[in-house]
């Protein structure tokens, strides 16, 4: 219960940092982005200020043995650098200069049900599912490829 | 847009603070992108934390919109036929990338992650290739 309770607590303190922090608006984040234009560096102060505090407790995770609420850490646990991190990275970015939105603020600002929003987010979840289903298939043809080789 | 550093700073700490909050407590990485994925393809057992994370999120969504609603009322900086394509490009590539802005640029720069930095100087490079794109050479800033 308390888990859950945290979970949910997280989620709000997340969306209320995104709002408080200029993130939910995508001409704030066009203005960081487009470093050729009238150039506002604000959002850097974001990941400065999400990191300065994450960090302590991040380089603690590495050291400790599990979590203090839960039994394990669910982390990551690859270290190399493949084509699919560096495209998928690559095109997420053009997708975020394009709207200015990323998920995290794209899906706080439902809530002001602007068209906008709402369609960033429709197609969003379009494209998740999309990667999925594209997944899914990889995953079939190697299964298939797998057993007529044997 | 006007330079506002210390509302940035102090929003930032708070989704430091929300991400610590899941790692130190719940073991679990606050990447936005990965907990929408999990709900989009849902795992037996792995369902219920993203359905809290995610009403928390909307629920400071609406306490966004009781205290400061000018928070949530800009909308996409593109028009709409791009903004269909920017969503695309967003849910496949944070898929394909294992991350967005919250799972690669604060929970895994703070963990020192190699592919994490990596993917983050890749998505602000392109972020700001298609802004300049959009706002400069499709003018839609005019």
């Amino acid at each position: 219960m308390k888990q859950k309770l945290v979970t949910f607590i997280a989620g709000v303190v997340f969306a209320v940092g995104l709002g408080i922090s200029g993130m939910t608006n995508p001409a704030k984040v066009i203005g960081f982005l487009d470093v050729t234009g009238a150039w506002d560096p604000s959002l850097a102060f974001v990941m400065g200020g999400a990191i300065g505090i994450h960090v302590l407790v991040a380089q603690w995770a590495k050291k400790a043995q599990r979590p203090l609420w839960a039994d394990a850490f669910v982390l990551p646990t690859r270290a190399d650098i493949d084509g699919r991190l560096l495209a998928g990275a690559a095109l997420f970015g053009l997708g975020w200069g394009t709207a200015g939105y990323c998920p995290g603020p794209a899906l706080v600002s439902l809530v002001g049900l602007t068209t906008g929003a709402l369609t960033f987010c429709a197609s969003m979840i379009a494209g998740i599912a999309a990667f999925h289903g594209f997944a899914a298939t990889r995953r079939e043809r190697a299964d298939e490829s797998n057993s007529t080789r044997t | 847009m006007a330079f506002t550093p210390v509302s940035a700073l102090i929003g930032g700490a708070l989704i430091g603070a929300s991400a610590s909050m899941m790692l130190a407590l719940n073991g679990r990485i606050a990447g936005i992108s990965g907990v929408l994925g999990g709900l989009v393809r849902p795992q037996r057992g792995d369902v219920e934390w993203r359905i809290t994370f995610m009403a928390g999120l909307l629920a400071g969504g609406v306490l966004l919109a009781l205290a400061y609603p000018r928070a949530l009322l800009a909308t996409s900086a593109s028009p709409i036929a791009l903004t269909v394509i920017a969503g695309l490009l967003v849910g496949f590539g944070t898929q394909l990338g294992g991350g967005c802005t919250s799972g690669h640029g604060v929970c895994g720069i703070s963990r020192f992650s190699m592919r994490s930095i990596l993917a983050t100087l890749t998505f602000m490079a392109t972020g700001a290739l298609a802004a300049f794109i959009v706002q400069h050479v499709l003018g839609s800033a005019s």
